[in-house]
This record gives structure tokens, C-alpha cells and sequence, in this order.
């Protein structure tokens, strides 16, 4: 398969950054995406020229390291996956592909197509969490949790902290990375206990770092590469409101 | 001269631990404020270890490459961690963990350090679950439990498909918490690029700052590496990409031995290798063999319509499959540990049974199970290891049979420890994958994740303030001394060097040409030509990639490209070292095979006359053959026997 690529080329966080267009011939259908990067810059420097810079770890969907905004869509043209499990397969011999970074304030371009994510590790540090030490805790079994509630925590903490959801947003909101993590420890019994307090952190942490507001457009579930429902929204809003009532 | 101390605690088998917990000493609250640690990698072991000594009151610095500490790559762990609850009341004790674990690993591992693996084990899923960890759970709200390789019992605890990233979320999660209470200072995009040695103990480390490109320098009073695996010596494997073995390469240039590198695990159920342009293989978990079964066709004609696309697996009926595993181990059938199954396939395949294009894959088919337990049950067990098979692939598996083939996996060699996870180099501690301690010459399946957090939670807590007691009275040390010049200074000459080659092939084309010679010649299979072939064409490699290597790019800013070759120049000379390993221990045990020691029906052979011990290599300089030291491996709660699991 051969291909035109627009791509998004950007030196530093200082410069202003431009599209350029490269041509690419000869793809396997079944090569992943991040493999037909792979190609490119192999042919790129072999000519002397600067590689495309993209994050990317795992290769198999999980780490959450990669991160390209693909045709409009965080992750590209498939549902249910991140970057690097997308392949060539997904697109039409000849087609034009135009490859930028993530783009939201909280979320700096550092070089091409990486951006800087530490906002979410930041979020997370303010308070998700429970605050157990190594050797506290009693026998795993001394409390039995019911196997839903269990399943719909386990939905939430799917969450990779890809950034997809902030890139999807016309927002950049970050509202579905803070109610993955909100929801998954506030339905588990162990949870519960700090769940008002870290709320509160986590949603003032997630306003000072320039994130955006939900307005409920749904665009952040439609791209998750995990599936997380806008319903870990509307448990974040119950649990941010009832911490606020019982303070007042 | 090096002499092994491997610092075993007196006492019987299940004391050595207790014994030690209450006789090591301690350093009170005052001194841990004064006290500095650095922890380099931020997967189980190492995002444990920084959370609970920032817990115990040390200042901790930690070190990743990646964006953030949660992207670590025990984060891909699919199937579960073993634990010896007994939850299930199906004979389990910590005794039977120990033992299976000392059996799969072929008795080459220390039965202390194995003992205490499984006297932890019960602690570690009491902490992950009070962090918030959802393992599965029956309808009755208590913990499920399923089985893995070399076990007759169901020990393993599991999240779905997805065990290794909520117990690594749960680690990152405690790691956060001390972040934020100020314990744990984090550095992320960064590669440790050298050990600080001053006065014969570890003091600190240098750092490249990948997005500045700047060198940056960081003292402490104790260094512990967690870096995991070395499986990317073998170039496709299912670690991340940038998964490296840099620094312990360094701690091993340093003075720090390394021990059993050829003792590489090859996982039996992977996706097939595609495309030459292929840049990783992705594993299916283990857990799938509790309800896939492995076959191939029993007629050679069928494999060949197989081959050439001409039928599909529903075409060949029942009675011309040839489930294998079942045929050859009837007592443990699909479930055989790793080793087993990955030869096994390899025989079926090389004798030409293979069911794809390529000839190397067999099938792993879960029709039976769908029949027994509905295609929602089996969803609710695997299902996103489904859809990800289906994504790569393009095929659905609830329809068609998998198909899997063995890839380069784990790496159980590693740096030598004693009892106390320190290497020979005091202060120098290496935890988790990267070192060589638990595992002998196999890791069962679910038994990774269990180290990594042994060693972080429960082990390494105890053993390095046992250490750092001796030095409260030592400052802090600058990081303008001579030493860190001097380690600062290699570490620029290193990077210089790589630039200045200014050859004509990218890393990749080295890398790739590595991996090749390795999976040939040192990879499940091994003799005495082909690894005497290997070395020699290893040191064809180093050579050429000195000469000819071409690095785009400048120094001080972002380059993933002197990332990479410096990760490369290294793989290099740890393949080599895996060569002379594999070379020298003329016997079969675990993912050892050396086909000159093999029993009739093509089992592999163990010599315990002559190589029940530890092989550690001791670095001699560039160019120079490593000097071996043994450790002898004493057994007294078993007796050795060769593995049966027929």
C-alpha cells in the first residue's frame, strides 16, 4: 500500500511548528501504524534527515505511551484501541494521512508528536490513592466485595492515562481521566473511606493545571481505547457534590 | 579475587526469614530522614520498593525513561500473581509454592530465597487488594482463583487479562501518595547511563535527561536498580521497546556480577512472527491454556494444505488433530510450564506440522470450552486478550482457532544478589527482574509479579536498612567529587563516540542482525557449533556497528535515536556474554536446552554432578573473556530429580 502523510513537525516546545508531506510506498496491510513509522524514519535517516519523534512503549495497548491524533480521531480510524494496535488495514491504498500531536493547554508539545502528560501524574498525586502502608493490611478476604461492584471498579480502573479522552474534547477536559480513577476507588468498601477527600483534591488539582470543563458532548467515551463510560462522570459529579454538602 | 557470600540466614527452611526479620538492624525514624535512596525503573519492584521506603521515612529518588512511572512495562502482564492463600482449600500451602517454584525453575535457584518468595506471597495480595487492586471475585464477593503452568492447584489471582497494570496502578498509586507527601521526588524521561562508586560502595548515579539531552548527577547513600528484563538482546521479544539492560550492563562493567545470563525464557503462546518489518511480538497470556487447547494436524498432508491456505482448522476433524501437550504430559496436558511448551511446539513445527504460511505456529483453540462454558464465560475470563488477538491478526477467535508460536519473553538471569538483593558491590541492590535470584532456569507462570513485589514491598525494606545502619553516620555526598567527574566523563565519552561514527546504518539494522544470530543460534534450542558461531558473529556485529552505526541528530536535545543505539551497543556485548554462558553450561535445564544433553524421548537432561550452581561472570575489560565464579547450589529440602510432568 502506498501513502501520503501529513505529519505535524515541531523542533522544541518554543517553535511554531508546521505540517509537512512525505510519501511512503510499499506498506504491508498488516503492518501495525507505529510500524509504518518505523519505515518512514528508517528511510529518514538514511537520507540524512531528522526522524519523526513519537512516544510509544508497550506496542500492545496498554502502557498508554502512544498518542497521535490520526484523520481527526485520538488513536485513528478504529474503536476500542490505542495507536500502536491500529494497522495499515484500517486505511485505503493511496489515501492521504495527516498525523498531529495531542492538543490541549495542560498537555505542552515537547517535539513532533510528543507531548508533555505529567498533568495527569499530577492529578493522581493529589489523591488517587488509598492511604495504605506496605504491611497494614488484614487478610484479602476479610471483606468480601460483590462480584458487580467489583467488575463495574475494575471498568474504571481499565484506564491506560493515555490522554484521549483530553485530546478528543473540544474542552480539553479532563473529566473522564479523573472519574475513571474517582469511581474506580469510591464503589470499592477500602475506597470509601477517603473518597470525599479525594475528590476534592483531585478536581482542584485537575482546575489548576488548565483543563477544561465537561459540557457532556460524549466525545471522550466514543474515543476511549478502553471503553470507559461517561456514567464514572456523572459518579464524579454525585461524589464531588455530596463532599461539598457534608462540609457545609 | 570475588569471593560469594550469599549471606544465608542459619535455621531451618521456615525460619531463615523470621530469623533474619529479627535479628537485622534497624535504623530509627531520625536517621531515615538523613538517609537517601535512589531506585532506578518504575515497574512492580521498582515503584514498591521507592513507595515503601518512602513509607518508612528514607528520601527516595526515583528514575524512569518513560513519560510517567505507571507506563512501566510490568504493565503488559496479563495473566496473574501467584499466591499461597489456599483460598480454594485444593491442598495449597507455602511449602507446595515453594516447591513447584523450585521444581519449575529445574533446581537451579536458591531454595532460601524461594522459601521466602512463598512465605511473602500471601502479605502481597492482603496490600493490593486494602490499595484498591480489583481482582476477580466469585458471586459470593471472596477473591477467585485460577490455574497456571507447573501447578496442580489454583493459586493465581487475576484482573481480568489486565493483572500486571492494576497491581502496577496500585504500586504507582502508593508511589503517588509519597510523592505527594514529599518522601519520593520523581524524575521521568530519563535514562540512567552510569553507577557512582566512592569508596568501594554504590553513591550515586549519572543521568541523561532525554528531552534536554543534558547530563545531570544524583547522590545517595544506597542505589537500587529495578530495571527488569533483558529480552531485547533477541530484538522481537514482548517487552516494551524501550525495555533495556543498560544499567545493569554498567553495574556488570562496575564490578557487579552477572549471573546465569543464558537462563532466557522462551513464552510458549505469542502471535505469531508477520512481516520482517515486524518491531515486537505481543503475548497471549498463559491463562489461556486453562481453556485452550493446543493442537496441531496428526497427517503431515494436512499441515501442508494448512500451509498453502488451502483448508481451514474446522476442516480436519477430530480424530486428525494432535493435541500434543496432552499426548506427551498427560498429567499436566495443556498446563506444562513454559519451557516445555515452547520446545514442544518448536519439535511439532520443525518436524513440519506447523498451520501457517510461515510453517511456525500451531493452534490453540478454544471450541471446546465454548461448548462447555458459553461464549459469554470465556468473554468475562479473556476477553480483551480476544479482541487484542483480533486486532493484530484481523480474526476472530471465538470463531477460529488462535494461532501462537513461541517469542523471547523473560529473562531470568540477572544480576548476582545474595539474601539480601545486594549485589557484590555494597550499596548496590538489584531487585525484580533484573536480578537473577528466584527463578532458576524457569519462571512459572504468575510468579514474575509475585517477585517483583516480594521484593519491593517485603524484602528489600528489611535488607537495605540491615545495610544503610552502618552508614547513618555518612553525610551526604556532593556530586562535584572526583568520582562523579570521572563516571560523568565516560558516560560523555560513550555518547561522543556513538555520535561521531557518523556511518551508514541506522541502529535498527545492528539491532535486527543481534536478534537474528540470537534466536537462531542461543535461542530455544542450542549446540556447541552454533553458539561458538554466535560469538563469533556477535563480535562481527560490535565491530561493525562501531564503524558503521548512523545516529541522526545532536547530543543536547530529544534523539531517540542515541537512546536506542546506546541501548544497542549494550545489548551487544550482553549477547555475547549470553553466548559464553550458554556455551560453557554443557547440560539441559529449564529454557536451557543444549541439544547434546537431551534423554531419549527428547527431554531435556540435567547434570547435577557437575553444574548445580550459580554460573556468575566477572567483567575483565573490553575485549577480554569473563572470568566465571560458582556458586554451589545446596538442597536440603529436596532431592533432585529430573522435572516429570508426564
Amino acid at each position: 500500500m502506498n501513502f501520503t502523510l501529513k505529519i505535524w513537525r515541531q523542533a522544541n516546545p518554543k517553535d511554531k511548528g508546521r505540517f509537512e508531506t512525505y510519501k511512503i510506498e510499499n506498506i504491508s496491510p498488516d503492518a501495525s501504524f507505529l510500524e509504518m513509522l518505523d519505515i518512514l524514519n528508517e528511510k529518514l535517516i538514511l537520507e540524512g534527515k531528522d526522524p519523526v519523534a513519537f512516544d510509544h512503549d508497550c506496542r500492545e495497548g496498554i502502557c498508554g505511551m502512544c498518542s497521535l491524533y490520526i484523520n481527526g480521531r485520538p488513536h485513528g480510524p478504529d474503536d476500542d484501541i490505542t495507536t500502536c494496535q491500529l494497522h495499515m488495514r484500517k486505511f485505503k491504498d493511496g489515501e492521504t494521512i495527516t498525523i498531529e500531536p495531542w492538543r490541549a493547554a495542560a498537555f505542552p508539545v515537547i517535539k513532533d508528536l510528543i507531548v508533555d502528560r505529567s498533568a495527569f501524574d499530577k492529578i493522581l498525586q493529589a489523591g488517587g490513592f488509598i492511604s495504605v502502608n506496605t504491611g497494614s493490611a488484614p487478610d484479602a478476604n476479610s471483606i468480601p466485595i460483590p462480584a458487580d461492584v467489583v467488575e463495574e471498579a475494575m471498568d474504571a480502573a481499565a484506564c491506560i492515562g493515555c490522554g484521549a479522552c483530553v485530546a478528543a474534547c473540544k474542552n480539553s477536559s479532563a473529566m473522564l481521566f479523573v472519574a475513571a480513577k474517582v469511581s474506580h476507588l469510591a464503589l470499592l468498601p477500602q475506597g470509601k473511606i477517603e473518597a470525599a477527600k479525594r475528590v476534592k483534591a483531585m478536581i482542584a488539582k485537575m482546575d489548576e493545571l488548565g483543563f477544561g470543563s465537561c459540557t457532556n458532548t460524549g466525545a471522550c467515551e466514543a474515543e476511549c481505547p478502553k471503553n470507559i463510560s461517561i456514567s464514572h462522570i456523572a459518579r464524579l459529579n454525585r461524589e464531588f457534590l455530596s463532599a461539598n454538602i457534608k462540609e457545609s | 579475587m570475588i569471593a560469594l557470600n550469599s549471606r544465608i540466614p542459619d535455621g531451618s527452611i521456615d525460619k531463615k526469614w523470621i530469623n533474619f526479620k529479627s535479628s537485622c538492624k534497624l535504623v530509627s525514624p531520625a536517621n531515615k530522614m538523613k538517609l537517601d535512596v535512589i531506585v532506578v525503573g518504575t515497574g512492580l519492584a521498582g515503584a514498591s520498593a521507592a513507595a515503601s521506603l518512602g513509607e518508612l521515612g528514607y528520601n527516595v529518588k526515583v528514575f524512569c525513561y518513560q513519560d510517567s512511572p505507571r507506563r512501566a512495562h510490568s504493565i503488559a502482564a496479563q495473566g496473574g500473581i501467584n499466591a499461597a492463600k489456599n483460598y480454594q482449600n485444593d491442598g495449597d500451602s507455602i511449602y507446595r509454592l515453594f516447591l513447584d517454584t523450585l521444581k519449575g525453575g529445574d533446581y537451579r535457584s536458591r531454595e532460601a530465597n524461594v522459601y521466602r518468595l512463598a512465605e511473602v506471597s500471601n502479605l502481597i495480595i492482603d496490600h493490593c487488594v486494602a490499595q484498591g487492586v480489583p481482582f476477580a471475585r466469585d458471586y459470593a464477593g471472596y477473591l477467585d482463583n485460577r490455574s497456571f503452568g507447573g501447578a496442580q492447584v489454583s493459586r493465581t489471582f487475576y484482573a481480568r487479562g489486565q493483572t500486571g497494570q492494576q497491581l502496577l496502578l496500585g504500586a504507582y498509586s502508593s508511589l503517588n501518595r509519597q510523592i505527594k507527601e514529599g518522601k519520593v521526588k520523581l524524575y521521568q524521561r530519563r535514562d540512567v547511563l552510569n553507577i557512582v562508586i566512592v569508596n568501594g560502595r554504590a553513591r550515586g548515579v549519572i543521568v541523561r535527561n532525554l528531552v534536554t539531552g543534558e547530563i545531570e548527577r544524583y547522590s545517595a547513600h544506597a542505589v537500587v536498580l529495578a530495571t527488569g528484563g533483558y529480552g531485547n538482546v533477541y530484538f522481537l521479544s514482548t517487552n516494551a521497546m524501550g525495555s533495556n539492560a543498560s544499567v545493569i550492563w554498567q553495574a556488570y562493567k562496575k564490578g557487579s556480577l552477572f549471573a546465569n545470563p543464558c537462563f532466557t525464557q522462551i513464552h510458549p503462546t505469542c502471535i505469531p512472527v508477520h512481516g520482517d518489518y515486524q518491531s515486537k511480538l505481543t503475548l497471549m497470556s498463559e491463562s489461556l491454556r486453562n481453556d485452550g487447547r493446543i493442537w496441531v494436524p496428526k497427517k503431515i498432508e494436512d499441515a501442508r494444505k494448512l500451509q498453502r491456505g488451502e483448508i481451514k482448522a474446522s476442516d480436519i476433524p477430530e480424530e486428525d488433530r494432535d493435541y500434543y501437550l496432552e499426548r506427551r504430559y498427560p498429567a499436566f496436558g495443556n498446563l506444562v510450564p513454559r519451557d516445555i511448551a515452547s520446545r514442544a511446539a518448536k519439535e511439532r513445527c520443525d518436524a513440519g506440522f506447523g498451520v501457517n504460511n510461515t510453517g511456525l505456529a500451531v493452534f490453540l483453540d478454544f471450541s471446546d470450552s465454548i461448548k462447555r462454558l458459553g461464549k459469554e464465560e470465556i468473554e468475562r475470563r479473556y476477553g480483551n486478550l480476544f479482541q487484542m488477538y483480533e486486532k493484530i491478526t484481523n480474526e476472530n477467535p471465538y470463531e477460529t482457532p488462535m494461532m501462537i508460536y513461541p517469542a523471547v519473553h523473560y529473562t531470568m538471569g540477572g544480576l548476582w544478589v545474595d539474601y539480601h538483593l545486594m549485589t557484590n558491590i555494597p550499596g548496590l541492590f538489584a531487585i525484580g527482574e533484573c536480578n537473577f535470584s528466584d527463578h532458576g532456569a524457569n519462571r512459572l507462570g504468575a510468579s514474575a509479579l509475585m517477585q517483583g513485589l516480594a521484593d519491593g514491598y517485603f524484602i528489600l525494606p528489611y535488607t537495605i536498612g540491615n545495610y544503610l545502619a552502618d552508614i547513618v553516620k555518612e553525610p551526604r555526598i556532593d556530586t562535584n567529587t572526583a568520582e562523579f567527574e570521572e563516571a560523568n566523563k565516560e558516560v560523555n565519552e560513550k555518547i561522543n563516540r556513538l555520535m561521531s561514527v557518523n556511518g551508514k546504518e541506522p541502529v535498527d539494522f545492528f539491532h535486527k542482525k543481534l536478534g537474528k544470530i540470537m534466536w537462531d543460534n542461543v535461542g530455544m534450542s542450542r549446540t556447541e557449533d552454533g553458539l561458538n558461531e554466535a560469538i563469533k558473529i556477535i563480535r562481527e556485529i560490535k565491530t561493525e556497528f562501531w564503524k558503521n552505526v548512523k545516529i541522526p541528530g545532536k547530543i543536547n536535545e530529544y534523539n531517540a535515536e542515541l537512546e536506542k543505539a546506546w541501548r544497542v551497543a549494550d545489548f551487544i556485548e550482553l549477547g555475547e556474554l549470553i553466548a559464553i554462558d550458554a556455551l560453557h553450561r554443557k547440560e539441559s535445564c529449564g529454557g536451557h536446552f543444549r541439544e547434546e544433553s537431551q534423554t531419549e524421548d527428547g527431554e531435556a537432561k540435567r547434570n547435577d554432578e557437575e553444574f548445580a550452581y550459580v554460573a556468575a561472570w566477572e567483567y575483565k575489560g573490553e575485549n577480554k573473556n569473563p572470568e566465571l565464579h560458582k556458586e554451589e547450589l545446596i538442597y536440603k529440602e529436596v532431592q533432585l530429580v529430573q522435572r516429570n510432568y508426564k
